[in-house]
């Protein structure tokens, strides 16, 4: 830049970034902590939320997601590497959030002080002319300078407010501030945010969560690798991971039956055999949807359930290849459930893409489907395919999904339980159908200083937005015959501040006082 | 269904005083409504022009300084319907709750067990914080503005929403069911009267731009910077009781779903909606932003809201789709 250096002007305090570093850095910060940025970055946190309730999450449906990347091949992949589908642990999401959190702590570290400094110094001192301020009367008053205004200061001081008092040649005045209240208490909630920030942290770094769908019957030892599903933070460790175990032993669910919300689930109920330690006793104990079960600062939370239909399947000699309870996905209110049998075994090797219907329902528009959620009228859908599954190609694949690339189609058909449907290559038994429920074992060493950092913001925040900052003034200068002349004026210092009122309570204790005085 | 025909009758009685309920709004959006339209009153301007000239003074509307009115005299004819207007909006107010009480006794259980009920308490919660409003300030200009919101969500619960289930989903079995959905409803209600006069504000703020006085119905309203300090202050209000639904929602949803905050469509939505409330009070905090823009923001906010309520509901699969549709 060859420009000559500028004469100073209202054009130097455009925002433009000075040169040199250290003059870059100041106007950074002050860029960045101020309110105007803090705003900006509000409402991108804001937008950036947005896809993460549109788009499936792992966190939430890591099923979903898989299904959702299989379904659209280009896109798909693409968005997971952007984070698409765990947007509240993508790095443009943290970017966000942690430029807010400086942002905050960047503003409201220096008001601390600020405000520390205020709660410890005096009011200022009476403006010369009080007439200029929002709220202001004037009359005259029997009492004379002095006392009036000692009066009102011990009057003000029982009301809580901070008075400062003093006199100018022609007249006493007293100052008073009241509300400091409110910038404790915003000061109090931004912080508190950041203790919230600092717990939530803590909970994503040491807590962990896992996921499993376990089948009735079937058990559940609690190590990392039964786990369908398993997060941990980047500092979680296995010993923190109780070693519990439990079995299914009945799954129990009711569904609303009469006309009005048919299929509104009234019932689930998971009754398992839990062992509490690897040589502990077996105690039965129930897990119902808002009743968890608790071990050693672990629980255990009953999600979701669903339907496993059973299937045996023989190949061409009639020796069985498969003989297993399948877990379906539900994908409706009515739990239509898709699943896959894949039967690597045989020769070529099987697989099925499966419908289970609890309630068989079929019509034009939406094909087979379950007209109930519980199992009144079980059948299964099945399209069979033969030829190479494709599970030694070394990509990873669903249980959830079935590769047909290198797969022909050898043909469609409906079975009830009991059926069995024969091809060319073998025969598939429908044998019937069990039931599966997914629980979620959690443990989460920062919830305890999260709520109570929550509740801290939250107390903060009530205390700030109901606290008015007001001054008042009261000047009282000598009239005729021992009587004064008295201004009092009201100034608002905060948004909601309305110092009218005030003021009011000023000018009809004055009047008190003189009805009091008058003989 | 445990109820019997007595507890239908309940219901029916139940149902009787919703559309009690909405004939009485009706008549009093009619007379809201020609009170809006007969529009300009000298005096009242006048006092408007006066205040808002004074800055940030009294906080009551220009209204409120002719409030309490010492002689019929003083009525004119816009106020006398607006006075109308407020007896019915009562009437109607004391219908629902009898409505919403009748509900609760009938399903054995807090009325908010599903779309349908939480609708008519939002409708509900809108009319009380108008109403509570009203007791301190003059706020009959702003009747219209709540009744038509009140109507329209008592319409759509009746005709696209109702169900008639008596049962709790088990998610929703729970006390937290009690707390974090009453916060909701009173959130409901202030967003709503915010958002309203958010919007009035905006068209006054036109109005007041373009240099002319215009007549109309425009004119006997508060001016564009009252519309906004009584948006703030509803919002102020209602910041930390959203604050609160959404740290019991964080609460309950451990005990139910083993985390306190698993970005669940309704979670994620109650969080925009948290964040765009508080960019509207530091919007309001910030020069340049305090006036349209952050009735703007106010407006966006109830948007959220209302995207929660009825996006996640019924369009998205969420933990939360109670919707009993």
């Amino acid at each position: 830049m060859t420009a000559p250096p500028s004469p100073p002007s209202v054009l130097t305090e455009a925002p433009v970034p000075p040169m040199g570093t250290g003059g870059f850095l100041r106007w950074a910060w002050r860029q960045l902590t101020s309110m105007r940025t803090a705003l900006i970055l509000l409402f991108a946190l804001a937008v950036a939320s947005i896809p993460g309730s549109i788009l499936p999450q792992r966190g939430t449906n890591p099923l979903l997601v898989d299904e959702w990347i299989a379904e659209q091949p280009t896109l798909g992949p693409i968005m997971d590497s952007l984070g698409f589908f765990d947007v509240y642990g993508a790095p443009w999401f943290a970017a966000i959030y942690l430029l807010l959190f400086i942002s905050l702590i960047g503003c409201v570290l220096p008001r601390v002080g600020v405000h520390w400094k205020a709660l410890r110094s005096q009011p200022p001192a009476a403006p010369r002319h009080l007439n200029r301020m929002s709220e202001f009367t004037e009359q005259q008053v029997s009492i004379p300078p002095v006392e009036l205004i000692d009066e009102q200061a011990e009057r003000l001081r029982r009301g809580r407010w901070r008075v400062r008092t003093g006199s100018t040649e022609d007249a006493v005045w007293l100052s008073a501030e009241k509300g400091y209240l409110r910038e404790t208490g915003n000061l109090v909630f931004h912080l508190a945010l950041v203790l919230v920030l600092i717990a939530v942290a803590v909970g994503g770094l040491f807590g962990w969560r896992g996921n499993v769908i376990v089948k009735e019957g079937s058990g559940f030892s609690n190590t990392l690798t039964q786990y369908d599903a398993w997060g941990g933070g980047r500092l979680a460790t296995a010993d923190t991971i109780p070693p519990f175990a439990f079995t299914l032993d009945d799954f129990a669910v009711e569904f609303e039956r009469s006309e009005a919300q048919r299929g509104s689930p009234r019932l689930f109920e998971a009754t398992v055999d839990l062992q509490r330690e690897p040589a502990g006793p077996v105690v039965r104990e129930s897990i119902e949807v808002n009743f968890p079960i608790s071990i050693a600062g672990t629980k255990v939370f009953l999600v979701g359930h669903g339907y496993a239909p059973s299937f045996i399947v023989r190949d061409s000699t009639g020796a069985v290849v498969l003989d297993d309870d399948i877990v379906f996905l539900p994908q409706d209110g009515n739990f239509t459930s898709t699943g896959v049998i894949k039967v690597p075994d045989s020769s070529p090797q099987l697989g099925f893409q499966g419908i289970f219907l609890p309630t068989s329902a079929l019509d034009d528009i939406r094909g087979p489907h379950s007209a109930f959620p519980d199992a009144d009228d079980p059948s299964v859908f099945l399209s069979a395919w033969e030829g190479d599954l494709g599970l030694d190609s070394g990509v990873p694949q669903s249980i959830y999904s079935l590769e047909t690339e290198q797969m022909e189609q050898i043909g469609l058909r409906a079975l009830i339980p009991g059926q069995a449907w024969e091809f060319p290559g073998g025969e598939i038994e429908f044998t019937g159908w069990q039931r599966w429920a997914s629980f979620q074992i959690a443990f989460d060493p920062g919830k305890e200083a999260a709520l109570a950092a929550s509740i801290l913001a939250m107390v903060g925040l009530t205390v700030s937005l109901f606290t008015r900052r007001r001054r008042l003034w009261v000047k009282a200068r000598p009239a005729a015959s021992g009587s004064s002349l008295v201004e009092v004026a009201g100034l608002a210092k905060s948004e909601a501040g309305d110092v009218a009122e005030d003021v009011a309570q000023v000018r009809s204790s004055l009047n008190e006082d003189e009805r009091r005085d008058r003989p | 269904m445990t109820t019997g025909t007595g507890g239908m009758a309940l219901a029916e009685a139940s149902n009787a005083f919703i559309y009690a309920t909405m004939l009485t709004l009706t008549i009093a959006m009619v007379f809201f409504a020609a009170s809006f339209a007969s529009g300009r009153r000298p005096s009242t301007a006048k006092v408007a022009a006066q205040a808002s000239a004074a800055g940030t003074g009294s906080d009551s509307g220009p209204i409120a300084v002719l409030d309490r009115p010492d002689g019929s005299s003083s009525l004119d004819a816009g106020r006398r319907l607006a006075n109308i207007g407020m007896s019915l909006t009562w009437l109607a107010t004391g219908l629902l709750t009898i409505a919403l009480v009748l509900r609760g006794l009938w399903a054995g259980r807090v009325p908010w067990g599903n779309m349908y009920e939480f609708s008519i308490s939002s409708a509900w919660g809108v009319l009380v914080v108008f109403l509570a409003m009203s007791l301190r300030r003059d706020l009959r200009w702003l009747g219209l503005f709540v009744v038509i919101p009140a109507l329209l969500t008592l319409g759509l619960s009746v005709t696209v929403l109702y169900t008639e289930a008596a049962q709790l989903v088990p998610a929703l079995k729970s006390y937290w069911l009690v707390i974090h959905v009453s916060a909701a409803i009173v959130c409901a209600g202030a967003f709503t009267v915010a958002a309203s006069s958010a919007g009035l504000s905006l068209v006054q703020s036109r109005r007041e731009a373009s240099g002319r006085v215009w007549g109309g119905p425009m004119a006997s309203m508060p001016s564009a910077e009252r519309l906004q300090t009584f948006t703030s202050r509803i919002i102020a209000f209602a910041f930390p009781v959203w604050t609160f639904s959404v740290i019991a929602g964080a609460i309950w949803a451990e005990n139910a779903w083993g985390r306190y905050w698993g970005w669940d469509p309704k979670e994620t939505w109650a969080f925009i909606t948290w964040v765009v409330y508080a960019a509207y009070l530091h919007a309001r905090s910030t020069a340049g932003w305090r006036g349209n823009k952050a009735s703007w923001i106010a407006i966006v906010g109830l948007v959220t809201f209302l995207i929660n309520y009825f996006g996640v509901n019924i369009f998205v699969n969420s933990l939360h789709s109670y919707a009993g549709l």
